[in-house]
């Protein structure tokens, strides 16, 4: 089975290979922060910073205790995600600017630790061993890819995600209803963490070569970028922005040196053009209820309608 | 039923309450009524725990409510309807009433109060899975009321129910409130609408910078030169 898979990969271009597993991984990281960012409605810059927990933490993990892959991402997420707690406790009573900025000052942090210990080699970075996998990392990539948008939907349907959710649209309201929103902030931010943990540790195996220069503010900014654009709050918005965010600029290589330019301009027009991201107002699921005649119509134009007809 | 003893909240360097006290009955509705910056809305947040006190005593059917959070207060026997409605904007309707039934857990109960909610309020009924931001100002008003009422409480703090509303909408939120204190619900109802507070309330607390006045029974309170003068306009 591995050997097949494995035959299977090397038959696909390296080049687009990458691209394959950075849209992947993207959409692990992204899905992270849509639940601190678009679910919660915390703005969080630090998301980067916790990919560099997880990246680190799983590559010692694997030069030190050779734990299989799969237990190692999971203990890379539970370290990321407990970091992220002892961070999120003093800071997510701030909210808006203040905890955007709190969040980018303890990135960092993280980045400037990270450069002075002996034990993740410095300023050199780190070179990652092949890790013990029982399938090619490719494809475990994308199996954690799947397994994230099965969970991420649960959490999003659940009482958890429900209470949440409420959070971000009216922190004064959750509380009156009873949600203890200090708390929840904090488990939401650790849960997003797990999930940059994850894909941290996926990179740092993939790349094979990871440094604490990799996971500053500017891929955090990468990472918010494909929840915006995408759509706040939206789980098909997060794998959408993700992969258009990391397809993107390899398709404009053509351009040259207007590349960069060009995508720019393009994350400036889906923004003006689709002010809520591009799966903003969409509903993945009821568009598919309704196609397989499970549910009956009612879409977002209908109650735009209703609108102060009263 | 609630007592609150000589309540004092401080904002920074601003004392909100200064010494603030009263009582509230089982099945009475207690108004507090006057103006702005009076301290009305600080003495709810300070009930349902959002505001902490700098001093003073808050008891509820016995115990001592006063220093425990938010969440803990709800689970008491409390329900808040904030002000300016804050109904949750993205949600439907019938999730807003779901979340107001947070900290319950019997799914059958919540589904058969939310049934009764909607018989309470039909217009919401007919929008039930419209988008609360896509409400008109009273019907979210019914809403925040409605959701509110989901957890079941035997105190309902009502923070100006009358704000931003036409003085139709006013007279049947008012009636609303009537019906559901007929129900037998205790309700502390803060309003600037003297008028309206003193037209259904039984007592009333009269504030004048973070203290009470005045008080006494509403119809008294309604005749009274003072009241009338300051706050009825006549």
């Amino acid at each position: 089975m591995t050997e097949l898979l494995q035959h299977l990969i090397d038959h696909i271009d390296p080049y687009y290979l990458q691209i394959l597993v950075n849209s992947g991984i993207g959409i692990i990281l992204a899905l992270g922060l849509n639940i601190v960012t678009g679910l919660t409605g915390q703005l969080s810059l630090g998301h980067g910073a916790f990919m560099s927990i997880g990246a680190f933490s799983s590559a010692l993990i694997t030069s030190k205790l050779g734990l299989p892959i799969t237990l190692n991402l999971v203990v890379s997420g539970c370290i990321t995600a407990i970091a992220a707690a002892v961070i999120g406790m003093p800071i997510l009573r701030l909210s808006g600017d203040y905890l955007a900025i709190c969040t980018l000052g303890f990135a960092e942090i993280i980045k400037v630790i990270f450069l002075n210990l002996d034990i993740t080699n410095r300023a050199l970075g780190l070179t990652v061993a092949p890790p013990e996998s029982f399938v090619p990392l490719p494809i475990l990539v994308w199996f954690v890819v799947v397994f994230a948008v099965v969970c991420t939907t649960l959490i999003h349907n659940s009482r958890f995600g429900r209470a949440l959710s409420a959070i971000r649209c009216d922190e004064i309201a959750a509380e009156a209803m009873g949600i203890q929103v200090t708390r929840y902030k904090v488990q939401s931010f650790a849960l997003g963490a797990f999930y940059a943990g994850v894909g941290g540790g996926l990179y740092a195996h993939f790349m094979g070569y990871i440094n604490p220069s990799d996971f500053g503010f500017l891929k955090s900014i990468d990472i918010l970028s494909m929840v915006v654009l995408g759509g706040m709050g939206s789980i098909s918005g997060s794998i959408v922005g993700a992969t258009v965010l990391s397809v993107a600029p390899e398709f404009l290589r053509f351009m040259a040196s207007y590349r960069m330019l060009v995508y720019g301009g393009l994350l400036v027009v889906i923004m003006i053009f689709r002010p809520n991201g591009l799966m903003g107002n969409v509903r993945v699921t009821e568009l598919f209820l309704r196609a397989i005649g499970r549910k009956p119509h009612l879409n977002t134009i209908d109650r735009e309608a209703d609108r102060g007809d009263s | 039923m609630l007592t609150l003893d000589n309540l004092y909240v401080n904002y920074g360097a601003i004392r909100a309450l200064k010494g603030f006290s009263c009582t509230v009955n089982q099945g009475e509705i207690v108004a507090l009524i006057g103006a702005n910056g009076a301290g009305k809305s600080t003495i709810l947040n300070s009930i349902s725990g959002l505001v902490p006190l700098a001093a003073g005593k808050i008891t509820f059917l016995g115990d001592t409510i006063s220093g425990i959070a938010p969440h803990r207060i709800v689970r008491k026997g409390i329900s808040q309807v904030p002000e300016g409605r804050r109904v949750f904007a993205t949600m439907t309707v019938q999730e807003n009433l779901e979340m107001g039934g947070y900290i319950r857990t019997d799914s059958k109960g919540l589904r058969d109060d939310i049934e009764r909610i909607f018989i309470r309020f039909p217009r919401l009924a007919e929008r039930k899975q419209q988008l609360s931001s896509t409400l008109s100002g009273g019907e979210q008003q019914m809403l925040a009321i409605g959701r509110a009422l989901m957890s079941r409480p035997t105190l309902l703090l009502l923070d100006e129910p009358s704000m931003g509303l036409a003085p139709m909408l006013v007279e049947q939120i008012f009636t609303i409130i009537r019906e559901i204190n007929a129900g037998g619900m205790t309700i502390l109802l803060v309003e600037q609408n003297a008028s309206m507070a003193l037209s259904i309330a039984s007592r009333a607390y009269v504030l004048e910078s973070g203290n009470s006045v005045l008080h006494g029974r509403s119809a008294d309170l309604a005749i009274d030169p003072n009241v009338r003068s300051a706050y009825l306009g006549t």
